[in-house]
């Protein structure tokens, strides 16, 4: 996955290297600036089975500050926040592979560097007994749950 | 043989004519007898459904779900630009302004329209508002929605956008909106039953050239919908995947 570049960066920022499961790294630039969940919206989102972007609604391309042809073909962890514990994801990959529907409160990163909460649902798209991929929405979350999640992440973390 | 063709029984009552006459011109599209069965409520239509005595359907989003995964049914066309939406409604003269002056105990008037009743529930969510911390006033229709608020036993009531939209300048104006969803992806549609597999061709070609007739277009008019447009499989699919993302917690 490319490294996030400076001069999209909204803001004082600092930097950090991020590594993922599949041994693949990526340098990102972050800001403490939260943009607001809009009421009302749902972010939508489909990938393939590797977690290829495949499909975004506005409200995706609104919140992650991506365009659409940078966001179609990029791997769902373009959005992966580093206050994010890699166990909250790996939880979601076992929880689709085994076919079930996984909910869980994410800390998303945007391209600026900002970030925003959300409470997510994926869904395995199961179509004539195959799985050919996932749907994620994203809602706007309880602030008391973001909250305590930004807790149990940090505590994950350190 | 004669058919029955079904509407979901979330329209809104001066609707019927219109759903009769538009009856009236699929018979004649499909030269076969097909009888519009009303049911009164979401219960009996159910109940019909499994009973398999349902031929042709406008159903709504949440029973598309398992009209198509679990009865056979086939999509067909959906409205143009006329996605279903809910509203979070409480009374003009009330305290609830926002989200934020609610209590997690909150009385919620709503209907049986189980889309619109999880979608409000998510608009809920910011304020920590979930179905089991909540209190639920059971009603009818939108119009016993919109009495429960107005009568202060309902601190705020869900109600589809069309419907809120749709209400009569007096009691309009005894009402204010919240919060409103912002989808754009959840829309009525209209099925064809595995039976009548065969006709789905000739019905979706009658359907999307509908609007271009003089009488086609008034149809449409009367029932509030500018034209057609085709809806595939995967389209189907697609929204039964995001209805299922937006049901409740199990």
């Amino acid at each position: 996955m490319k490294d996030m570049q400076k001069d999209d960066i909204v803001g004082d920022y600092d930097e950090q290297s991020q590594t993922f499961s599949d041994g693949s790294s990526r340098q990102v630039f972050i800001t403490q600036e939260e943009t607001a969940f809009p009421a009302g919206c749902l972010i939508v989102s489909q990938t393939d089975v590797n977690g290829t972007i495949t499909a975004a609604n506005d409200s995706f391309i609104t919140m992650s500050g991506y365009s659409r042809e940078e966001i179609i073909g990029s791997p769902h962890a373009i959005l992966r926040h580093p206050d994010m514990p890699a166990a909250a994801f790996a939880d979601l990959w076992q929880t689709l592979q085994a076919g079930n529907k996984w909910y869980g409160y994410v800390k998303n990163l945007r391209k600026d560097g900002g970030y925003y909460w959300v409470y997510a649902t994926a869904i395995p798209n199961v179509r004539d007994g195959v799985v050919k991929g996932f749907t994620s929405v994203r809602r706007e979350p309880s602030k008391t749950k973001t909250a305590e999640c930004k807790k149990l992440y940090s505590e994950m973390l350190n | 043989m004669s058919y029955n063709l079904a509407v979901s029984p979330d329209f809104k009552p001066d609707l019927i004519s219109g759903w009769f006459i538009f009856n009236t011109w699929l018979q004649h599209q499909l030269d076969k007898a097909i009888h519009l069965e009303i049911h009164q409520g979401f219960d009996e239509q159910l109940q019909a459904i499994a009973a398999k005595k349902i031929d042709i359907i406008y159903a709504n989003p949440y029973d598309i779900s398992r009209l198509v995964r679990d009865e056979g049914f086939i999509p067909v066309a959906k409205p143009h630009a006329k996605p279903d939406e809910a509203v979070v409604v409480a009374a003009a003269e009330g305290d609830i302004n926002t989200l934020q002056d609610l209590a997690v105990t909150a009385n919620i008037a709503k209907t049986q329209a189980r889309d619109v009743n999880n979608i409000g529930m998510i608009l809920l969510e910011p304020a920590d508002i979930s179905p089991e911390s909540a209190q639920f006033i059971e009603c009818e229709s939108y119009i016993s929605v919109a009495k429960a608020l107005i009568n202060g036993k309902a601190d705020v009531g869900f109600m589809l956008a069309d419907a809120f939209n749709d209400l009569s300048p007096l009691v309009a104006k005894q009402l204010k909106p919240i919060v409103s969803s912002q989808i754009h992806l959840i829309h009525h549609a209209i099925l064809l039953g595995p039976q009548l597999a065969e006709q789905h061709d000739v019905l979706a070609s009658f359907l999307i050239d509908m609007h271009k007739t003089d009488k086609g277009k008034k149809i449409l008019d009367d029932l509030g919908i500018s034209h057609w447009e085709p809806m595939d499989v995967e389209e189907a699919e697609f929204m039964i995947d995001l209805m299922d993302t937006l049901a409740p917690k199990e």
